[in-house]
């Protein structure tokens, strides 16, 4: 008898933990929907024809489904050029952030030389340095080189990583010293040592690194947005925001550009998932 | 003086050089010029003349000053605490999930966090058009009639700040699960055991074991969000702008728009100034912890 009523109990609590588990999956999803709708209704509208965006009423799905918008932007408008903009500065980031934080993490990590002490604390002390606050020294200092209007200009204010370094440094120190110590034994020099042993052993960190300074570098926009007043020059992220349609706002059209812009960072983040989540950790201190 | 060998040394130089390089003129110099900028009356560009504190003077007395540093502290306080908040919350509900579910559904939670802040300006100004826009639905049937809210003052921050969480949760979500991961399950099936409701497994286990990283998480968005501008500049264009601008628009517009380098570069420091402040308390923390 009592037997039973434990057993009971103890089937309803566990049922009731299934019910309470199962109101919090049931609001996980319909937030994961919420978020998402966003996205979705810009994707949407960017797919109908122009006046349907108009008509009044909620349509979850086109009416009638096009491409036009995407392929007017496309070749009647300077998007392919903001694209190109985009593409090369971000990319001219990427592989020289990624390669002078790795020489200069490897050189802090595994070379003594004077002065490594006092460099190392000078990168941990930028780390705090708030880089908009140097917009207007940043200004000055490109225009002193001519470089405003430039892909030059706007990639070098970029180049300020030392989060990159820092992780290199600590990648490159849990690197064993038997390694280090066979290979130099063999007569390897430090470019050796540091093409074929460091490097190629931490290439999942330098994926996920290079993978991250990119998105970064894309999403930048208030020193590109500084960088170049020319339209032609403008990367993808300023040109949306400040290049208007001479014949009115033409909603699908705009989105279309908007989703353009965000495409290559939607695929680089499905593609790569854990490589990106692990950047994300790693930069903000935590070891993935 | 022989401590270092001449070849690891020789190395170490390359090695270094071009990013020491780049450091030096594009970091190190710029941030010492921007200490000097502000102690001088001088254009965006061009010589200055020296003005003592007389920058610094003028900022106490200036009402914009007043209002962008205000705008700041209210937009850090309608975003960071909510963000940190609600990223836990997100988390504990995506962790419970599993295999390919769990991919889909952190997907919609982190797929915004990537884009490019132009790209949320354009997807929610389509989403609030006061005509057009998909929100002025209900909006209309609560208030009955459509709302400009991006021109409506009282609406605008925390519209921003509501976008930016929006934007940016993912972000904090991603954290939140990496904590709850590394909590052992041993603990949570100990506590099963004894028969611990749900909440009491939230208050006592959880909970505590999470604080470390709400205390990161919120500090990364403090931090982050107290240069806030692009967002605040993009939803305010052609507004009144003199209401909704931050410490960082602040620099820009005295710099850029009014031709003051010297007192832009004032503002500067002392966003400069507040974020580093931050950001040590935040290392100080983050050693004690390490300590512990």
């Amino acid at each position: 008898m009592t037997d039973m009523t434990m057993t009971n109990t103890r089937a309803t609590r566990l049922r009731r933990l299934n019910l309470a588990g199962g109101i919090i999956t049931g609001l996980t999803v319909l937030g994961a929907i919420i978020w998402a709708f966003p996205l979705y209704w810009a994707v949407i509208t960017s797919l109908k024809v122009e006046q349907d965006v108009l008509t009044p009423g909620i349509q979850l799905l086109p009416e009638r489904w096009t491409l036009d918008n995407y392929i007017h932007v496309l070749t009647k408008t300077q998007a392919g050029i903001w694209y190109l903009n985009s593409l090369v500065t971000s990319l001219a980031v990427t592989v020289i952030v990624v390669l002078t934080s790795a020489a200069a993490g490897y050189a802090i990590s595994q070379l003594r030389f004077p002065g490594r002490r006092l460099l190392w604390w000078l990168l941990l002390a930028s780390f705090m340095v708030p880089i908009p606050a140097l917009i207007v020294n940043h200004f000055v200092l490109m225009a002193d080189f001519g470089l405003l209007n430039s892909w030059s200009g706007v990639v070098l204010p970029q180049l300020i990583a030392p989060v990159t370094v820092i992780i290199y440094k600590q990648f490159f120190d849990s690197v064993p010293k038997d390694f280090r110590e066979a290979a130099l034994m063999d007569g390897a020099t430090q470019f050796q040592l540091f093409f074929r042993l460091y490097l190629p052993m931490n290439w999942g960190i330098t994926t996920a690194l290079a993978i991250i300074t990119f998105i970064g570098a894309w999403n930048q926009f208030l020193w590109p947005f500084l960088a170049v007043t020319s339209e032609s020059k403008m990367n993808i992220t300023v040109g949306i925001t400040q290049v208007y349609d001479a014949f009115g706002v033409r909603y699908a059209r705009d989105l279309a550009t908007a989703i353009l812009a965000g495409l290559p960072l939607a695929i680089l983040y499905l593609v790569f998932q854990r490589r990106v989540t692990q950047a994300i950790m790693l930069t903000a201190g935590i070891k993935g | 003086m022989n401590r270092f060998r001449r070849q690891e040394v020789t190395a170490a130089v390359v090695f270094l050089l071009p990013f020491v390089l780049t450091y030096g003129v594009l970091f190190l110099w710029p941030t010492i010029q921007l200490a000097v900028l502000s102690f001088q009356k001088a254009p965006l560009i061009g010589e200055g003349q020296w003005a003592g504190f007389r920058n610094y003077a003028r900022l106490l007395n200036d009402k914009l000053f007043a209002t962008a540093v205000w705008n700041t502290l209210y937009f850090v306080l309608l975003s960071v605490v909510p963000s940190t908040l609600l990223g836990l919350v997100i988390a504990l509900g995506v962790n419970r999930l599993k295999g390919w579910t769990q991919s889909v559904i952190l997907a919609c939670f982190f797929l915004p966090y990537i884009l490019p802040v132009s790209v949320v300006y354009r997807i929610w100004m389509w989403i609030t058009d006061n005509q057009f826009g998909i929100i002025q639905y209900p909006i209309a049937a609560i208030w009955g009639e459509n709302v400009s809210i991006f021109r409506t003052l009282p609406l605008f921050m925390p519209t921003v700040a509501f976008i930016t969480i929006w934007w940016l949760i993912g972000f904090n979500v991603l954290l939140f699960i990496a904590g709850l991961r590394n909590i052992s399950s041993e603990i949570y099936e100990a506590a099963a055991l004894d028969g611990a409701t749900r909440w009491q497994t939230f208050r006592r286990i959880t909970w505590p074991l999470i604080w470390p990283i709400t205390v990161l998480v919120a500090t990364i968005q403090l931090i982050m969000q107290l240069k806030i501008f692009d967002q605040i500049y993009l939803f305010g264009q052609g507004g009144r702008t003199d209401s909704t601008l931050g410490m960082v628009e602040l620099v820009y517009r005295s710099a850029f728009q009014k031709n003051q380098g010297g007192y832009a570069a004032a503002v500067a420091v002392v966003l400069f100034l507040v974020i580093v402040i931050v950001s040590v308390l935040q290392f100080q923390l983050a050693r004690a912890r390490g300590q512990r």
